[in-house]
């Protein structure tokens, strides 16, 4: 029996973090067909670069691969920090493409970091899109050209906004295909 | 699409080049790495990169700028684009002087970098559409793609091929639909102008005022309507070759201006005072008889003379009957690839029916024949049943008055006609030419007419 994994790192601690993971895992279990499990990951203070003020998403996605269950499917690391890979000034997660592990970050799909006020609804919603991107991207899903599929790609909140928290027609047959062979 | 295009990365540092390549891969790109300049040159000696990411400060004695000449001269079109972290105002005009496409600063927004990604990729896409067209072009108007073995046709080939690099004016006489255009195209296209532009003007499809703005253009304000200046057909073909169609039907007027060009090289807009210099090889075709145009006193011999320097004339295609077969099978073939249908020959008597046909509207009345054939046909053979329109087409031969004639031999040709068809029917006939019984009696004994 394969599961799907939630890995949640040390830091998640607010409500709305909780209530994320929650609906991550809703969205998995029914993309994926298969039973959603939850593990904790510790910290990750380790990937923490000073320089910068930002956690390094290459480390991260290497030590959930290392912690990874052996009857897992699929895992996706959900961390609140704010993770970067050394060219871009940040990545809102990062995958193994066609791999088993994934982390999605939370940092900057709140409100509150574009000094706005908090909206629980919206910062939801860009949770799981972009759990659902990354997650995408290990069945061997790359970006997609369809704005409004979960595919596209996204380099602000804005462009997360826009799209749905579904795969287009062409991306879902990939996906189910990919799913399938699980 | 994106996964033809191969992007390298190169930099010293293994978490930067693999970071870089992911997110890369994750935006569908296939994208290698190399960790010095020498890998990366290595690379680009075996693989066409599209797309090269060069950190700019490498240890090993080959740093970005001096990777980047070393690709640039193994590929010059690739596109290069210098990282760096340590950005000065110095190395950036070093990079950009020495080709750089883009020089960006690290870390940077991943929006930015996917917007310089996409837009260099369309361009690239944009100019392997534009080799693939030109070639397709070029091979279209090749002269080794005229089909014909007929030795007149050859000839015709050969010494358009011999004139193509001169900038004599060329006169291509022939029918309709004889492939007066492909053959000043393949003229175009064999020659030194090959790479400028090739404009075909048709003369017999507009009016003279019309026409004489087409070709030489307009100021603003030259008539009403023209709102803006608008450069003509000869400023377009510049360098290049202007092809005018249909040349004996221009009026006597733009005759006139016609020549002045081909002796001056340069010319007026419509409504301008400024005289505008051209270099454009002129071809003109015509299927008309323009020396007999001269004769009538419809064409000026002056231009005839002038255009006339090369005279090409293409045999029409009932004089060249062996060519029927091989053009037709080169259609069938062109055709069913494009109409996805899968056609394997022509039946001995299709061939039959298409070698006896007179072929009026020559080698395109062929094409067209062949395309409505291979529409219908239900098997992988045409057959003569395929062609059946043909005959009707040739039974119905076009009426024209017969002139010379007086009214009443037209009207006794007529009754005499009418009586053959309605087969001695005196009634019937009378109805279908719209007389009374009693009249048309009266004029079959007036004409003598047997019943």
């Amino acid at each position: 029996m394969k599961y799907f994994y939630m890995g949640v790192t040390a830091e998640l601690e607010s409500v709305a973090d909780r209530e994320a993971v929650e609906a991550i895992g809703d969205v998995m279990g029914r993309e994926y067909g298969l039973p959603v499990r939850t593990v904790g990951l510790g910290p990750i203070d380790f990937a923490y670069d000073a320089g910068r003020g930002q956690w390094a998403s290459i480390p991260v996605l290497e030590n959930v691969l290392a912690q990874c269950p052996g009857d897992a499917a699929k895992i996706l690391a959900v961390t609140t920090r704010d993770l970067f890979i050394p060219v871009l000034t940040f990545v809102f997660g990062q995958a193994q493409l066609g791999g088993r592990s994934a982390v999605v970050s939370l940092a900057r799909l709140r409100q509150e970091f574009y000094h706005l006020p908090p909206d629980r609804e919206i910062f939801l919603e860009r949770a799981v899109k972009e759990a659902l991107h990354e997650s995408g991207h290990t069945l061997g899903l790359v970006h997609c050209a369809d704005r409004a599929c979960a595919m596209s790609l996204s380099t602000g909140v804005r462009q997360i906004d826009v799209k749905s928290a579904s795969f287009c027609g062409p991306c879902a047959a990939r996906a189910r295909k990919a799913v399938n062979v699980i | 699409m994106k996964t033809h295009w191969q992007i390298l990365v190169v930099d010293d540092e293994e978490v930067m080049c693999e970071s870089l390549a992911a997110w890369l891969r994750e935006d569908g790109y296939q994208v290698d790495t190399a960790m010095s300049g020498r890998d990366a040159v290595e690379k680009a000696r075996q693989r066409d990169y599209a797309i090269y990411f060069i950190d700019l400060k490498m240890p090993g004695g080959m740093d970005g700028i001096e990777t980047m000449m070393q690709v640039r001269t193994l590929h010059p079109e690739a596109s290069i684009i210098i990282i760096t972290a340590y950005a000065t105002v110095d190395t950036a005009i070093t990079a950009m002087k020495e080709g750089a496409q883009e020089y960006i600063v690290k870390p940077c927004n991943p929006e930015e970098i996917s917007l310089l990604v996409s837009r260099i990729i369309k361009v690239k896409n944009l100019q392997r559409e534009n080799t693939i067209l030109r070639k397709k072009l070029a091979r279209q108007y090749n002269f080794h793609d005229v089909i014909s073995k007929n030795p007149r046709m050859q000839e015709v080939m050969a010494l358009a091929h011999e004139i193509s690099s001169l900038r004599s004016t060329v006169l291509i006489q022939g029918e309709s639909g004889t492939g007066k255009e492909m053959v000043a195209r393949a003229i175009h296209c064999a020659g030194d102008r090959a790479s400028k532009p090739f404009v075909a003007v048709s003369c017999a499809a507009l009016a003279e005022t019309l026409l004489e703005s087409e070709l030489f253009g307009h100021e603003k304000g030259a008539f009403t309507g023209a709102a803006a200046q608008k450069r003509g057909k000869f400023e377009l073909a510049d360098s290049g070759t202007i092809f005018l169609d249909e040349i004996g039907d221009i009026s006597s007027k733009l005759q006139c201006d016609l020549l002045r060009v081909l002796q001056e090289r340069c010319f007026y807009r419509v409504g301008g005072n400024e005289e505008v210099h051209v270099d454009a090889r002129v071809i003109a075709a015509t299927h008309v008889n323009l020396q007999q145009a001269v004769a009538d006193g419809k064409f000026r011999d002056d231009l005839y003379y002038r255009l006339n320097v090369i005279e090409i004339r293409i045999p029409p295609l009932r004089e060249r009957r062996e060519d029927v077969p091989l053009l037709a099978r080169h259609f069938m073939e062109r055709l069913g690839h494009e109409l996805g249908k899968d056609v394997a020959d022509f039946s001995e008597g299709a061939l039959k029916v298409l070698m006896d046909y007179n072929w009026p509207g020559n080698v395109r009345e062929l094409e067209n024949a062949v395309e409505r054939a291979m529409v219908t046909c239900r098997g992988r053979l045409l057959t003569e049943d395929d062609f059946a329109f043909l005959a009707h087409n040739g039974a119905k031969k076009p009426w024209s008055v017969p002139a010379g004639m007086s009214l009443q031999e037209m009207e006794k040709h007529l009754i005499t006609a009418t009586l053959q068809q309605t087969e001695g029917n005196i009634k019937e006939a009378a109805q279908i030419l719209g007389i009374d019984r009693s009249t048309l009696y009266e004029k079959l004994k007036k004409y003598e007419i047997p019943r």
